[in-house]
């Protein structure tokens, strides 16, 4: 009996409205953040991670609202990412109630962005997200490179490297999403994330591919994650975070089982 | 009747303040003032980051003296969250050794790197996520609270207590039993985040509130 291994639901969220399919209908304008945080809350999500894909600078009020919203109802850890660029960016996200914000491209950019955010506000609301595609051939060892842009543009940096010099940099925890797997419902690329996890000491959260708990259950125990992030299994209500967690546990997985706050 | 958020400078005060709110209708207030500190009914010592930065800008804001004076006198309920816990041992052997506020005898010391799980997986450090609080003593602030529930824990380095008495709740990670729950007289102090802590964390803020030692 230990630390438990974390399920983290993440909201795609757009203009104040969580995007990614999150009913059978329409894609877009398929839910409000607050209420599907309230629900995964309920159900006892273990963090919730906020990913603002906005892309107007007027609908950044809309989510320092929204992120208020959930922070005074919602009281489990609350991470905020998308378009985290400069120190008063954080300060914004921490004061509208997030507990951690994850940093993407601005880090890849400037990477002593990730090292003055730690000294100023502590490792541990500092997060740092690698979008990591393979780029080995068949048979060569492998080896994956860090990519922005929704994995269209390749950056040169080997994404094993690029984890060990943004923990010494001060990265509290790193969210790690394959870019071969994200949205292919095949499972996580297993290889990156164990290499990535046992290159460093902080925390790993695996992302991208999760389409059902078998997966689930392999980023724990293959790939040697600490915690599993995933948004359409749980939006579609395939399946529940209490159904989730009861069947990694049931694998040998230290999972906190109790229900959230409002039970 | 108000509850004074310490605000000393270090970390995000807003969860705890928002949380507070959430369990109780008495004024929550985020104050440095001196006179606001000491005219609050409670008081909640915050802390986040380096012990070494938290118990420098207590001195820059000069609270130190006053926080240790509430300290000396116990007139009021005080909880200590996370560096706000730690803060109140003698001694930190984190950035080489810092003198601490000295109200609890005992040290806050560095989880070691080495340690595995029954897997042979190592342990990360931070010891960050829910892990399990064994309430070592009774105390009011564990009302309602199940024996092993899970809280949220975000810290490298833990407190290692002298004396049994002051010890309520520890945790288990590694081969390391951490001091995570420690008090005495009206102050009570945590390793873990009880505004994080979801249905468990906000019951030991609402036991808290209406505490009285």
């Amino acid at each position: 009996m230990g630390l438990a291994k974390r399920i983290i639901p993440c909201l795609d969220v757009d203009a104040g409205r969580v995007v990614k399919g999150v009913n059978f209908i329409g894609i877009r304008d398929a839910g409000d953040p607050v209420e599907i945080a309230q629900r995964y809350n309920l159900q006892g999500a273990d963090e919730i991670t906020f990913l603002d894909i906005t892309a107007s600078h007027e609908d950044r009020d809309t989510t320092v609202e929204m992120v208020e919203r959930i922070a005074g109802e919602v009281f489990i850890p609350l991470t905020v990412g998308g378009g985290i660029r400069t120190c008063d960016d954080i300060r914004t996200m921490l004061n509208a109630g997030a507990d951690k914000v994850s940093i993407n491209t601005a880090a890849v950019n400037n990477p002593d962005f990730v090292r003055e955010a730690a000294e100023r506000f502590g490792s541990q609301c500092i997060v740092v997200a690698i979008d990591a595609k393979r780029v080995s051939a068949e048979g060569e060892s492998p080896r994956w490179e860090i990519f922005t842009h929704g994995g269209r543009r390749p950056t040169g940096l080997d994404a094993v490297e690029w984890a060990k010099k943004m923990v010494a940099y001060g990265a509290g925890e790193l969210l790690l999403t394959s870019m071969d797997r994200d949205g292919t419902k095949a499972g996580f690329d297993l290889g990156v994330t164990r290499a990535i996890s046992d290159a460093v000491t902080v925390p790993v959260i695996a992302s991208g591919g999760v389409g059902n708990l078998d997966h689930l259950v392999e980023g724990v125990l293959e790939g040697g994650a600490d915690a599993v992030l995933a948004a359409s299994i749980f939006h579609f209500s395939e399946y529940t975070i209490p159904e989730a967690k009861r069947y990694m546990a049931e694998r040998g997985i230290e999972m906190r089982l109790s229900q959230g706050q409002g039970e | 009747m108000t509850i004074a958020v310490i605000d000393y400078g270090m970390g995000n005060l807003h969860s705890v303040a928002k949380a507070l709110e959430h369990v109780t209708h008495e004024h929550v207030v985020i104050t440095r003032d001196p006179r606001r500190i000491q005219g609050a009914t409670r008081l909640v010592l915050p802390g986040q980051g380096a012990i070494r930065d938290c118990m420098g800008e207590l001195e820059k804001t000069e609270l130190r003296g006053l926080v240790q004076e509430l300290l000396a006198k116990q007139s009021k309920p005080l909880l200590g969250i996370c560096v706000g816990q730690q803060m109140l041992l003698d001694h930190s052997e984190e950035s080489g050794g810092i003198p601490c506020l000295g109200f609890l005898a005992g040290e806050v010391k560095r989880f070691p790197t080495d340690m595995v799980d029954d897997r042979e997986q190592r342990l990360k450090v931070p010891h960050m996520g829910w892990n399990l609080v064994y309430q070592h003593h009774a105390h009011p602030l564990w009302n309602g609270i199940d024996q092993n529930e899970h809280f949220y824990f975000v810290h490298s380095y833990y407190v290692a207590a002298s004396e049994d008495a002051c010890v309520f709740g520890t945790t288990r990670y590694g081969r390391v039993d951490a001091h995570v729950a420690i008090g005495r007289d009206a102050t009570f102090a945590v390793q873990f985040h009880p505004e994080k802590s979801s249905r468990a964390g906000l019951r030991l803020l609402e036991n808290f509130v209406t505490w009285s030692p």
